[in-house]
């Protein structure tokens, strides 16, 4: 499981951010709260989401409560069977 | 009048009602002007007086409404700094103003830690959430119910309409964002006009998921607090679907967007789904919604009337087309709101009559002071108008009427882009991308973009031997740009296009 959110921080970390901050974000940090990812990068996120980890992320499923953290989206990704 | 004597009504005659509701929390107007009077008291405490500047970072939320009515209370000058902002433009707009204090919270610190340098004129930071030691210039937000360590009530400042209430940043084509002056009487002129051609009431509950730092979302809360409504405010517009159930559990009746967002919005496959039968208006500004656009959301929200508008920060809002006109001239931008007056001139300044094309002017309470301490661009903008002393706002927008006077946008006289509804100056993205390594020359223009409205593109040149994608072009942007500034697309050239005087040239780009 902890595969999941090493690959996700890696994504997050290659195409949002950088510097000395990237590394420092835990697993249950907001990313809108701690601005390391913007709206369009959400839409990144998702799509990132469905073609590494075969999901499909539907209109209902595009809310904080997946998305927000690394945590929230390994129990997002377990609620789609993938672990 | 001052801009608080309305909200401060309210708060005598309807006390328990819910001015904010910020996630789960509702906030009575009697709420917010306590936490305002404890934030005056101790911004005061640390010698904020009138006059002063105090900027407020903060992403939406509760404490923005707080810091700006506490700013008002002492008679300081707010100013607004999107919460997008990096810290090298933060600590320019702080020193451009010479900020005495900035209210900010702590999910944040990584940006204005680095804004701060022991010279800035900042003496007082006050920190919403953790506060770290060893910095004597930060001091904790004052927490509800802890009378014991708050000081005595600031004293009533001699604040009359004349003076400044804030100064908003705008972008220029210079690169460098300009502080846009605007008195109480602007803002409450404005604030007076845009609610009455609206038809806002009290009895209202607005959805706001614009930022707070740019002025239409900042006069929504202006707005509602004139009236007694209610504002409901989302952080943004991330998450379409999480905005519209809080738009159907709050009974949402006024909802204000961009093109942007109505974009997003009608991508939906389940907003049907949604019951917004109590939605009433909406409105549009900031960027122009296509005709499409416009019968789609007719459409689909039938039960609601549509604004269409047109605004400057410096006078805030220019013109509305009348609702009824929608399907006579859907494209156009209507006229002058109420208590303003607008007109087109020709390159020499004289008046156009209608079906002409020109600069349009405008005359009104709205219009700002100036630019803070900009003169030779405040004098670009505002030049004697009719009377003794009065001074005409030049929009630098080229317009057109038709036969009737009704206004058409045509273009800008400057290169600024509009991407997500918000100004790009292309000269600051040029910067940004300058400052990476390996980059020769750079070309910013705007591109179409059916969602974005324009999309920001970069043409680059390399240095010899330097290899760089995309991807990292637009990274390294990410740290230094607000978000929607970044370049969306970045294409590599062999070279750029380049006029007899070895000027490049952007005609032809895009």
């Amino acid at each position: 499981m902890a595969d999941i959110k090493a690959q996700v921080r890696q994504f997050i970390q290659d195409n949002f951010i950088m510097g000395a901050k990237a590394a420092k974000f835990a697993d249950s940090d907001s990313f809108m709260d701690h601005h390391l990812v913007d709206s369009t990068g959400f839409l990144e996120l998702v799509t990132y989401l469905e073609e590494t980890f075969g999901v499909v992320v539907d209109e209902e499923d595009m809310v904080p409560e997946n998305l927000d953290s690394l945590n929230a989206i390994e129990a997002f990704l377990a609620t789609k069977h993938v672990a | 009048m001052l801009l608080q004597q309305d909200f401060e009504h309210v708060v005598a005659r309807e006390p328990g009602k819910a001015a904010l509701v910020c996630g789960d929390t509702r906030h009575s107007y009697a709420d917010l002007a306590e936490g305002a009077r404890r934030l005056a008291a101790l911004l005061h405490a640390r010698g904020v007086r009138r006059g002063d500047r105090v900027a407020l970072f903060f992403d939406n939320g509760v404490e923005f409404v707080v810091g700006m009515l506490a700013a008002l209370r002492l008679g300081a000058v707010f100013m607004p700094v999107n919460p997008l902002t990096k810290h090298d433009k933060l600590a320019y707009m702080l020193d451009d103003a010479r900020a005495s204090a900035l209210l900010t919270s702590s999910v944040l610190a990584g940006i204005w830690a680095d804004a701060l340098p022991p010279t800035s004129s900042v003496h007082t930071v006050v920190v919403h959430g953790e506060v770290l030691e060893g910095d004597t210039r930060l001091c904790a937000w004052p927490a509800a119910g802890t009378a014991a360590d708050v000081p005595a009530d600031a004293p009533t400042p001699a604040t009359i309409d004349q003076d400044l209430a804030a100064i908003i940043y705008t972008s220029g084509s210079t690169g460098f964002p300009k502080g846009v002056m605007l008195t109480h009487l602007n803002m409450v002129s404005a604030a007076r006009s845009v609610s009455t051609y609206l038809g806002l009431r009290g009895d209202d509950t607005i959805l706001c998921a614009l930022p707070l730092a740019f002025d239409y979302g900042l006069y929504q809360v202006l707005m509602a607090f004139r009236l007694g409504a209610t504002v409901v405010l989302e952080r943004n517009f991330s998450f379409p679907v999480k905005v519209l159930e809080r738009m159907v559990a709050e009974r949402i009746t006024v909802f204000p967007g961009v093109p942007t967002m109505f974009s997003m919005l009608m991508a939906l496959k389940n907003l049907a789904t949604f019951d917004l039968a109590s939605l009433r208006l909406i409105t549009n500004t900031a960027a122009a919604l296509s005709e499409v656009h416009i019968g789609e959301l007719r459409a689909l929200f039938p039960q609601a009337t549509l604004y269409s508008m047109y605004g400057l920060t410096e006078c805030k809002r220019v013109t509305y087309l009348p609702p009824e006109q929608l399907d006579i001239r859907p494209t156009s931008v209507g006229r002058g709101m109420p208590n303003e007056e607008v007109w087109l001139v020709d390159d020499e300044g004289r008046r156009l009559p209608n079906g002409a094309t020109g600069e349009l002017v405008i005359r009104g309470s709205n219009v700002m002071r100036g630019y803070w301490e900009k003169p030779e661009e405040t004098a670009k903008r505002l030049k004697p108008g009719p009377n003794p002393g009065e001074m005409l706002l030049y929009s630098g927008d080229l317009f057109r009427t038709d036969a009737e006077g009704w206004l058409y946008f045509v273009s800008r006289r400057d290169d600024i882009i509009k991407s997500r509804g918000e100004k790009v100056s292309p000269r600051e993205v040029e910067n940004a991308l300058h400052a990476i390594d390996g980059i020769y020359e750079v070309a910013v223009v705007g591109v179409p973009d059916e969602v974005l409205g324009q999309a920001v593109k970069a043409y680059v040149t390399l240095k010899p031997g330097v290899q760089l994608s995309e991807r990292e072009v637009i990274r390294q942007c990410l740290a230094r740009l607000e978000s929607f500034m970044v370049p969306k697309f970045v294409e590599f050239v062999a070279e750029l296009p380049k006029t007899d005087t070895g000027k490049i040239k952007k005609t032809g780009l895009g």
